[in-house]
Formats: structure tokens, sequence, C-alpha cells
């Protein structure tokens, strides 16, 4: 400590009262036993450990595309927070698939050596936003769905997703709370606002009804307790927006649940591998450093 | 006691002594992370619970007892993580509480009790009132609900009108 500038403080060597962050990360589940529910389908878990964590990364990474471009310094510091607590949990569940799929890749072999059609996260988390409104809006439906799932995820029969699921719970609840609050603000704010709110949710409303449908995976887990069914997360979801979007005097574009599901149900479209094409160049940019310099540390 | 148990206990006053890289007042031992201090033979092994899932300083603190605990001769050290249960701000001892007021940092209040079923909205519920940790006062607001690190809020203070933290409750 006692450094005269910031850069003698970062290129001192490491002493024990400071940050020395770089890459070289310790296996984040060390010490943990991995072993797999008995009955349970190693690939299956992997699979579904992806799912989770696909959707953390990219939300994390659309959300560190906001920093140095939010509207106030606290509002980024608390777009920072959020990002990390979700890559957080991407690291723990990429780590986990590596240990149940038995190929032992480690985390930043699924983050930076996968192609776009390999990640399995719901489309909701791909989109650019056009503004901080639609920001807001898209990271209030996803806190709220996540938040709903790891909820249930802690009654797994696999030990390592239900302790990523009670801690998750915790940090996620803080997520929904930010999301929340932003969108009763702009929402119930000044008519500019409230129309980029509205605006926001037309966008958002079209991948919705995916994130309670389940893929074939999801299926066989749900079977052997190991997943949450996707479709028992959706009156919750649904009771929490229109709460919020309630508080704003405003409503959910296509009305509500009961009536959105059509004869031509949704597909599993993200978490079967069909994304859309802005995923591309999330992933580019995501594994851009990764795929220029192979193994390089800092 | 016995060598072998008088060694785990200083094994863990070592390990429980690190401070923690995101609030070096306390140490790990205040802060509730240090979850166990084993011995197999010579074999140590040092629990350690990440305070969450993203804290970056997990692995910091896991050196810092290695190298520590090495200087004081335990050479074969093995630091794990503990997930579950996931660690709370309850956790964080009196004397934790107290060192963070001195620093001018406003300790958590206890962390919510849920019931089963959906996690309230804080929409309208009414956030708990945080007192000043340098003046005292009760008219404070908060600015932010996220901070410099995962783990803290930011605050003002419309008496004394001084920005402060607040390790907020998880």
């Amino acid at each position: 400590m006692g450094f005269d500038n910031a850069y003698e403080a970062i290129t001192e060597e490491v002493d024990d009262h400071r940050w020395a962050f770089g890459t070289g990360f310790v296996e984040p589940l060390s010490g943990i036993d991995a072993a797999l529910p008995t009955g349970v389908a190693g690939d299956d878990v992997a699979a579904y450990c992806l799912m989770l964590g696909d959707d953390a990364l990219i939300m994390s990474h659309r959300l560190q595309q906001w920093l140095t471009n939010a509207p106030e310094l606290e509002e980024e510091t608390a777009l920072a927070n959020i990002a990390l607590d979700l890559l957080g949990q991407a690291r723990l569940l990429f780590t986990r698939a590596g240990a149940a799929d038995g190929s032992g890749r480690d985390e930043d072999a699924y983050a930076f050596l996968r192609s776009e059609a390999e990640f399995r996260n719901v489309r909701l988390v791909e989109p650019v936003d056009i503004d901080f409104a639609g920001l807001v809006v898209r990271l209030l439906v996803f806190s709220t769905w996540r938040l709903a799932l790891l909820q249930r995820l802690r009654g797994t029969h696999d030990p390592i997703l239900s302790a990523v699921a009670g801690r998750g719970v915790n940090e996620v609840t803080y997520h929904r709370d930010y999301a929340a609050q932003w969108v009763v603000r702009l929402g119930d704010g000044t008519d500019f606002s409230r129309q980029r709110i509205i605006a926001a949710l037309a966008v958002v409303a079209p991948f919705v009804d995916e994130l309670f449908v389940a893929s074939d995976i999801e299926r066989r887990l749900v079977d052997v307790d190991v997943a949450v069914q996707p479709s028992a997360l959706r009156p919750e979801v649904e009771a929490v927006l229109i709460e919020v979007l309630g508080s704003a005097g405003l409503v959910w574009p296509h009305g509500c649940a009961a009536n959105t599901v059509a004869a031509d149900a949704p597909a599993a479209a993200g978490h079967d591998g069909r994304h859309l094409a802005e995923l591309r160049d999330a992933v580019a940019e995501l594994q851009s450093v990764a795929r220029a310099c192979p193994g390089a540390v800092w | 006691m016995t060598g072998h148990a008088e060694a785990v206990t200083r094994a863990r006053a070592i390990a429980g002594s690190v401070p923690d890289p995101e609030l070096p007042m306390l140490t790990l031992a205040d802060l509730g992370v240090l979850r166990d201090v084993v011995a197999v033979g010579e074999h140590l092994q040092v629990s350690l619970t990440p305070t969450y899932l993203g804290c970056p300083a997990l692995r910091e603190m896991g050196q810092d007892v290695c190298r520590r605990l090495a200087a004081a001769g335990f050479d074969d050290v093995e630091v794990r993580t503990v997930l579950s249960p996931p660690w709370t701000t309850d956790w964080i001892t009196g004397e934790g509480r107290r060192k963070l007021a001195d620093a001018g940092i406003a300790p958590p209040h206890p962390a919510p009790r849920r019931a089963a079923g959906p996690v309230p909205l804080t929409l309208t519920l009414e956030r708990p009132q945080v007192a000043c940790p340098n003046c005292g006062s009760s008219r404070t607001a908060q600015v932010s609900a996220f901070g410099a690190t995962a783990c803290r809020a930011l605050y003002r203070c419309s008496t004394c009108a001084e920005p402060f933290e607040y390790v907020k409750e998880i």
C-alpha cells in the first residue's frame, strides 16, 4: 500500500494486500466433489450447464458493452457488478460441464473456443440494446426468469448446480430489483422515457415464450430431478412483470400469458443452437483476444 | 492438546488472520469466509467460501493463505472451495462489524430470512435504515445499490453530507 501513483501500484510485485488479477485463475471448483447423481447422463448435465452458463456469459458480455457508455457512473458500476456476478455463475457452470461430460475442458475452452453455433443460450440475451431503456427492460425479463429458475434449481439432485443456484438466488435478487426500479422510473417518467420503455418491451416480447419451452435435454433431466421444468416458471415470471409494469402504468405488449400460448407452440430455439445474427458479433468480440493470442496470460 | 491439534490450531489462526483483499481492515476470519482447517497427516486442507460467485478475490485469498502458512512452516497446503451453504453477511463477526464501522463503512443489517415461495420485489418494501458511520445520523439515502465491489452499496448522509459505503446484506 502507499504508492505514489497508480502505475507503481499495478507494476509492484504481488504482496498480500492488493489486487493482482490477470488470467491464470485457479480452477473454480477445486476441492469440490464432482460426482454425478446416480442414473443421470453426464452429457445431459454438461449440456444443461452450458445452457445456464451461456445465458449468463452472453448477458454478462452485453452488460459489459455498456461500460463507458452508461448515463451515469453509478449505473456503470451497477452494470459492471451485475455482469461480474453473472460471469461468476458462468465460470462455475462451465467448469461443471467439463467435469460432467468427461472431456475435462476448462472454463476458457467453453467461453473462447466454441463457435457461435455451439452456444446454447436463449435468444433473449443476444440482441444489442438500442438504448438504456432497452437494456433495463431486457435485464428485468432476464433476471426475473433467472431468479425463478435458480430458486427452483436449489432443489436439484446435482450438488454443484444446487450450490450455484443457492448463491445465485441472492445475487440475482439484487439484479432484478435494480432493473425493476429503472423500468418503473423510466416507464412512469417523461413522455419520452415512457415511449422508450414501450418500444423496448416490443423488442423483448418475441423472445419471452422461448424461456418456457423445454428442449429434449431439459425434458430428460426434469424426469430425473436435475433440471427445472421451464413451463413451471411462467406464472411467477408473468406475475412479477405485471407487478413491475403495473407500477409504471404499463402493460405487457401481448396482454398476458394465458392468451400467448398459440396453436403453434414456440420451439426451444436458443437451447437447440438456433440463434440471432447478433450472437455471431458478440461471440467474435468476446473471443477476439483468445483467438489472436492463444494461451496468452498476463 | 497433542502436537497435531496444536499445529491445526496454529494454522487456523494464521489462515484466519489473512487480510481480505477488498476490505483489508477485515481478516478472513472476521469476514466469515474461512470455513475449516483440517490436517490429514502432514497435509493441510483449508476451506474457503466465496462471498459472491464472481468475486475474483477468492483466488487472492487462497494464495495469501498458502504464502503465510508456508512462511510458518506449513509446506503441504491445499485450498478447497466450499460453495454450500452460500456465504451470507450474517457470518461477518462482531469484531468484523466494529472494524468496518471504524473504517467508515456501515456494517450490514441481518440478511433477509425469506419464506418459501417467490422472492418479493423491493419496489414497495421499505429499505432498512442505515446509520451514517461518520456522524451517526439516520438521515441517509442510498445513492446506488452497487459500489466499488460486489458487496458494497453507496450511501450519502444528509446531516454531515459525507458519502459512505454500506456492506449490503445478502
